[in-house]
Order: C-alpha cells, then structure tokens, then sequence
C-alpha cells in the first residue's frame, strides 16, 4: 500500500520540481513577481510534507532550508540578487538529485549538500534555525498526546484562546499531510491541548482502511492572531472540515468563518472578491516585535490563497493513462487505415461500372481513420517542455563542474512530439549540451579576450518542419577546433594521414566511432562514449543529426527526427519486381534517367549526371540481392543525401506513389537485413521493405569506392 | 490422495491418444501435435526477405502482424519447393512467435498412441536427427513426427 502512495508522491514531486524549475526559470529571466516566489515556496513546501510522511529525513532537512529562505524572499527580507538566484537554481537541482536518490536509490554527493546547507543558511536568520522539523513515518497519531500534555502557561494580556474543530478527509492523508506536524506547527504558536475525538470510528469488521475516522478537537492559547493560525491549515484547505473559533471578536469570526466556507466550498473561483476581504487581518492587536517571520507571512497569506485558487484552475483536466493502452489503439488504428486501403482496391477490382455511393462512403470512411489516427498520435505527443527543462539542470551543473559560466535559451518548447521520441532524446541531448559547455563555450577569460560576452549561451530549440521535428542546439563559442579534430582523426587511425577533408568532413568525424577530443577524461564528457553514440540514438529513432560549425562563432547541432514512429511518409517504389518504400524525408530529388546520363568509371562504377555534377549510382536491386526476372531496366533515379553529405543516386525499376504507411518492425521475425529498415503492409495485403538508403549506400562496391577515390585523389 | 491418482490417470487416458496432423514435404509425410497448429492457409506470394538464407521464403502478412515462411522441404536439406497454390502454409506458434511452414498438402489428421511412437534410427545426418522427434507407422506409410523447437531456432538465430 505505502508503495502505491510512494509513487503518487513522486509522480508529484516530478510535477512539483518542473514547477519550481520553471519558477525559478521566470525569475532568472527578471520576473520578480511575487506569485512565482509564492508558487515555487508552495512547490517546495509540499515537497517537504510529502517527504517528511514518508520519513526522507535528508529531503525534508534540505527543502526545509530551501523553503525558509524563500520564505525570507516573500516577505521581502532577502534581496533576489544574482548570487542568490544562482545558489536557488543549485539548490532547486539538488532537490530534485535528493528526490531521485530517494526513489531509485543510490549516493547524494554529501559535499555539495553540506555547501549548499551552509550557503543556504547564511541567508536564514538566527532563530528560524532553532525551528527544528523532526521528520516521522506514518506511525499514527500517537505522539499526539505529548503536546497535550503541556500545561497551559499563564497568560499575557493579549493572549486569546481558539476553538479548533479539525477532522481530516481521506484526501488529506493521500497527499501526504501529517495532522502531528499540524499540531506541531500549532504549538509553536501557543499553549496547544489536543484532544482526539474517535467517536466515529466503526467497528473493526466494518471499519474501511481508506476511510478516515478521526477528528481532533484542539485549544489554543496563543497572541498570534487568527490569520496566523489560519495559515498553519493553508495546505490541508479543502482536505479537511475545519471550524477555528475564536473567544473574544464573535463579529470578525463570523465574517472569517463564512469566508473560509466561500473559500472551500468554491475553490475554483479565482480571485474572488469573499475570498480575498475576509483575509485582511481582523484589527489586530499591537504585535510585539519578537516575532517578525509569522507577522510576514500573514501579509502574503491571502495573496498565497489567491495564488493557489488561480493554479487550482488554470490546468485544464487530464488523465494518466497507462502507455501500453494508448499503443494498443495505435496499433488497432494502423490497421484501420491498412484495411481502408485494402477495401478500396478490393472495390477498384470489382468491375463494378457504378460504384460511386460506395466511394462517397469509402471517402468519408477515410476521413473519419485519419481523424482517429491524428488524434491518437495526439495522445502520445508531449510538449518538450520537461525535457528542456532537464537540460537547463545538466547545463548548469556542466558549467559549475568546468568553472565556466553558460546560459540556456530555450525556444519552442511547446513543440509536441511523440513520448518515446522524447524519453530516447534525453541521452543524446544531454552529451551535446554537456559537449557544448566542456568543449565548445571558451572560458570566460578567453571569451572576454575574444570581443565576446563572459557568459556563454547555448540555444536549445524545437520547432516543427514539414513533418518532422528540428531540434537545434547552438553554442557562441569557439567552434570546432579542425586542425585538432582532424590530428586526432590521424592518430586514432579514422582517416589516412595524408587525407584530404572539407569542413564538413572533419566535422563529421566528430561522429566518428571511438572519436573523443577531450584531452583527459574528466568526469563532465570524455568517458570514451563519444557523439558515435549520439549519432546511433538519433537514427535508431530514424532522425539525421548534422553539424556545422564556424571558427570562433559556435557550432550548431541540428536532429531532424520523425514526429513519430508508428507512421511515416514514404515513396513506394519497385524493385525487381518487388514492391518497396523508401522514407521521403532522405529523397532529395527524383528523376528519369536516359542512356547519356549515366557515365562509367572504372569496370563497375557508373556515374549519372545531374546538371553538370556526377553523383555515384547504386543499384538497389543489385544491393539487396534481388535479382530481375523480367529485362526491365532500373530506370529511375532516386537523388538521396547520406549524413556525411554524400550524395548518390539510388536506381529502382519504377516509383508509383507517395504515401504514408504503418511501419512494423522486424524485431523478432528475422535478424538485423543490411538495407531494410522495417516493414510496412500495402492496399492489397502484401507486405514492403521499407528501405534503409544509408545502409543500402553503404554496402555498395559503388558508392563507397567512389567515396575513397575521392578521397585519395583530393589527397595526392 | 486419490483425487490426484484420479487425475493423473485421466491425464493417462488423454495422452493415449494425441492428435496429430500429417502432411507432406517434398514428397515424404511429416506430422505435426494438432495443439502446435494455429491455423493452415492457402500459399499465396510472399514478400522477398533480402540476404535471407534459402530456406527462409519470405515474410506474410497473417491479419496485420508480419510472420516469415519457412520452406521445410529447403529446411530438411531436400529440393527447394517451388510454391504454387495448391501448396500450404501451416502457420504454428515457436518460441512464442507465429510462424509459417510451407508445405506440399496436408493429408489428414491421425490419432497416434504415444506407445506407437518409435525412436528415430540413427541415421548418418546429424540434423535430421535433431529435427526428427520420432517415427510412426500409418496406413502402411512412415509419418515423421517434426520436433518444432529444433526446426526454427529462437527468432534472432534464424538468420545467420
């Protein structure tokens, strides 16, 4: 049961976090609005509770201190300088590492914790640090009786005494409030005498373990005024049937009691004028001095109220749904439009000489498939919001771990793409970027010597381009250092020592299996994994990556990625006489070819002409094995670029159609095919290889021995 | 106690008489467990793997899912099928995955003795051997029991 609970907690926590990043996020950029600072203590706050229920001591002691300083910044005693900006942000990355070290197990870098604990605490004044939180489990109310058991101390002029009727829902303990810590809170306030009330609870055998049964009746003596014990329960509102009554102002009480009904009986209602009013603290009574911190916070409580209420509504509804469900409809509607075409041909063969009602219907038919296929694409599609904001932490820890100073932009982060594009972007983003600050922003002396700002910018965008997602990542700094990379190269044994690169070869080799230019491993990148591995991520998911690069500008990284995996576009063409698909985002160009286009070079090698410039041909049929049975000649040309840049022309027999198809994979039918990329079923049932023209390219005699002899001969 | 001696004696009685579903290969007659068997289908042309092997025909669409086809003639070392429509494809399940074996007909289906069942002779092919579970004598014929599991490897061993 508390495993189910715990992974609630985290799930939120998730959402807490990427709040708090965002928040903080809006205040770097210069947004000191106090709703955001209210909205990221809020965040934090409830980070703490939930930890604290489930006994995470050094989550609840870390976020206790990141919380206390926020509440400083709230009550407007702490100035949002840059420093501390930057000590929030640290401090904001170092909850979320305590969040995952907690969930998954594993070691908190005990340093960084205590700098960050004592860079915290230099900005809490003194008494706040006596308050001590004192984390428990979910042991049940017992301890309770402890705080009841204080005697009430004789009391001061102003001292009042309040009537608490608190009886939590079941809501409240699935969120992970703890009545003790209430109380707790309560006590630091005045003399507290807790009394439980357990006369709704059921008999064992009809008792329900969800259910909660319990309700406390607490008196409190204390100076502080009604707002300030109100605010204690400001996190349980609406979890909880609450009635605080007051001896002395019946008047104040009533209105403040029927604001609080307003208030949690109509949560969704922003800014509402009941709710507000009621808040302005009745009169009160001349605050003695000693207590500056919960006189503040009585200030911002209403605007806290206000603030929540408006998040409470801004979200539109949503639901989580297992992934497996949603891929299952994906799967159903794939068929959908298989089977559409399937009919349609099935119709076209039935020589029937009137079919024009069946075709209306069949048209509406079609539509009403797409429909359901874009909106069940829709249901995976993600904003890359979240990952984005992932990357700002990597981005900040790379620089704090090279002592260079680097800023994240990030642009289109509410471009959508499919979940598992996302979930498999994540690694190979975060080698880039962390590439990007070890190896491409200079230090900031350099940059300053160089006519350039000392902070470093890294631009991280996304944006939709026919059909596919763009991903950009780009640095201002000194670029690729050629000469170097190219040396490596040499060294490493990539590239024959007297070759002859473009720019864009030599960048290239970046990409190069076993490549890495850092000169010792550290610990940021260099690990011996080097961009090869970014390289495979992206095409694994059937992207390109390319890089250009410009020396002493920066170098940008640009993926090109599918908007999804489930379907793509492709050309069907035919291959001796097999029906195939090659994805359309690698064609270039197609062309008939003639006789006097293609030249030979060599015995085997044939080269076509495209306005003046000869790109190698490679015959698919030949590449794959297959071979014609009828005289039929490859006639038609497929222009394609390679990731390298290299162009080649791929000759199939025939290209009849450009359409989108369902892509199935191969995985456990048969092993890994050279060529083939997966497989797709066509209108009449049959299924096509959907081809790969990297590998294609890659296998043949053709293109890869003209690939070398240019190389040689650019080297000679 | 006697509840299970019950049962297993069922058990006993049921394995007495397994059904099998025989057919021919290049001419000799194979069998198959009628429980292996998920469904026959008519040949019809399949979609080319490249680079596959001899024995592997191709891949098929079976209702939206794509299986390959074996030739199990090819398979057994004998002449390569030429596949027409009187052939048939026995679509069985290995390793979990739907397969296609294609076969000349299927004959018919026969209900075997486990007792009748005779251990194949030694013969000097080692993967005969292997693909061979037993022998049985039917109608005055030899019917090959095939041993599915050794037929078609696990899935990521089928091509080399």
């Amino acid at each position: 049961m508390s495993g189910s609970i715990q992974d609630t907690f985290f799930e939120e926590c998730e959402e807490l976090l990427e709040a708090t990043d965002e928040g903080l996020t809006a205040i770097e950029g210069g947004d000191h609005d106090p709703e955001v600072v209210n909205a990221i203590f809020r965040a934090v706050h409830s980070i703490k509770g939930g930890a604290g229920a489930f006994g995470l001591d050094d989550l609840v002691a870390f976020a206790h201190r990141f919380e206390t300083v926020f509440d400083e910044v709230r009550s407007n005693r702490l100035e949002l300088d840059e420093k501390l900006i930057q000590l929030l942000l640290r401090s904001s990355d170092h909850l979320s590492a305590l969040v995952e070290v907690a969930r998954d197990g594993g070691e908190v870098d005990e340093a960084h914790h205590d700098t960050l604990l004592a860079a915290l605490d230099e900005y809490i004044p003194e008494e706040e640090e006596d308050l001590t939180f004192e984390p428990m489990g979910l042991g049940g109310p017992a301890p309770v009786a402890d705080l009841g058991a204080a005697p009430a101390a004789p009391a001061a002029p102003q001292e009042e005494t309040y009537r608490i009727r608190f009886q939590p829902l079941k809501e409240m303990y699935g969120t992970g409030n703890e009545p003790f810590f209430l109380f707790q809170a309560l006590k630091d306030l005045g003399d507290l005498t807790v009394k439980l009330d357990e006369n709704e609870l059921p008999g064992f055998d009809s008792m329900d373990m969800a259910e909660s049964y319990l309700a406390w009746d607490l008196v409190l003596v204390t100076k502080e005024t009604r707002s300030i014990v109100e605010a204690v329960f400001e996190f349980v509102e609406g979890l909880c049937e609450l009635s605080i009554e007051g001896d002395g102002d019946a008047e104040a009480e009533a209105n403040a009691l029927a604001a609080l009904d307003a208030m949690f009986s109509a949560p969704a209602e922003p800014d509402s004028g009941a709710a507000a009013v009621p808040f302005e603290p009745p009169a009160p009574a001349p605050q003695p001095e000693a207590k500056p911190a919960p006189a503040a916070e009585k200030a911002s409580a209403p605007k806290a109220e206000s603030g929540k209420q408006e998040q409470r509504s801004g979200p539109k509804p949503t639901l989580r749904v297992e992934l497996e469900r949603v891929d299952r409809l994906i799967n159903a509607v794939g068929e959908l439009i298989i089977n559409h075409s399937m009919l349609a041909q099935q119709i076209a063969n039935l020589n029937v000489s009137d079919t024009r009602d069946v075709e209306t219907e069949l048209e509406g038919f079609k539509n009403l498939a797409r429909d359901i296929q874009e909106g069940v694409m829709a249901i995976r599609a993600q904003p890359v919001k979240p990952l984005f904001q992932r990357m700002a932490r990597i981005v900040r820890e790379a620089s704090a771990a090279t002592e260079k100073t680097c800023k994240l932009v990030n642009e289109g982060e509410n471009t959508e793409v499919d979940k598992t594009v996302i979930e498999r972007l994540s690694d190979p983003l975060t080698h880039i970027l962390r590439n990007a600050v070890d190896h491409g922003i200079e230090k900031p002396e350099d940059r300053e010597a160089a006519g350039k700002s000392r902070i470093g910018e890294i631009r991280l965008s996304a944006s939709h381009r026919s059909g596919s997602v763009c991903i950009e990542i780009k640095d201002d700094g000194a670029g690729v250092n050629r000469p170097r990379v190219k040396q490596i190269a040499i060294e490493k044994g990539l590239i024959p020592e007297n070759a002859e690169l473009t720019d864009s070869e030599i960048d290239n080799l970046l990409f190069a299996p076993g490549f890495s230019t850092a000169k010792e491993v550290s610990n940021l990148s260099g690990r011996g994994v080097g961009m090869d591995v970014v390289k495979n991520a992206v095409t694994g998911l059937g992207g390109r990556i390319n890089i250009s690069s410009t020396p002493g500008k920066g170098s940008t990284f640009t993926i090109i990625l599918p908007l999804t995996l489930a379907v793509m576009d492709g050309m069907v063409v035919s291959v001796a006489d097999q029906t195939m698909v090659v994805p359309i985002t690698s064609i270039v160009e197609t062309m008939r070819g003639s006789d006097d286009m293609i030249n030979s070079l060599g015995a085997d090698g044939t080269l076509l002409s495209i306005r003046g410039n000869f790109v190698p041909i490679c015959d698919v049929a030949g590449g794959l094995g297959l071979y014609r049975e009828s005289d039929q000649q490859a006639g038609v040309y497929l222009l394609v670029e390679t990731e390298t840049g290299q162009r080649c022309a791929l000759a199939v027999d025939d290209i009849h159609d450009q359409r989108q198809v369902v892509i199935k994979s191969l995985d456990g039918v048969c092993g890994e095919i050279p060529g083939v990329a997966a497989a797709t079923i066509l209108g009449d049932g049959k299924i096509a290889m959907i081809l790969d023209p990297e590998s294609i390219i890659a296998a043949s005699p053709t293109a890869a021995a003209f690939d070398t002899e240019r190389r040689m001969s650019n080297a000679s | 106690m006697q509840a299970e001696v019950k049962q297993t004696d069922q058990e006993v009685k049921h394995a007495e008489h397994s059904e099998f579903v025989s057919f021919t290969v290049a001419g000799q007659a194979f069998c198959l467990k009628i429980t292996q068997i998920r469904e026959i289908r008519r040949w019809s042309p399949v979609t080319i793997l490249p680079h596959a092997p001899a024995d592997v025909l191709g891949v098929m669409n079976l209702r939206g899912a794509v299986i390959p086809i074996y030739d199990l003639s090819a398979r057994f070392g004998l002449q390569q099928t030429e596949a027409s429509e009187r052939n048939v494809v026995i679509v069985v399940s290995v390793h979990g995955k739907p397969v296609g074996l294609l076969a000349e007909s299927v004959s018919e289906i026969i209900s075997i003795n486990p007792d009748d069942i005779q251990d194949t002779p030694p013969v000097d092919s080692r993967n005969t051997m292997e693909y061979i579970q037993g022998i049985i004598s039917h109608d005055d014929t030899m019917v090959r029991i095939i041993n599915l599991d050794a037929v078609i490897s696990a899935p990521e061993q089928v091509l080399p």
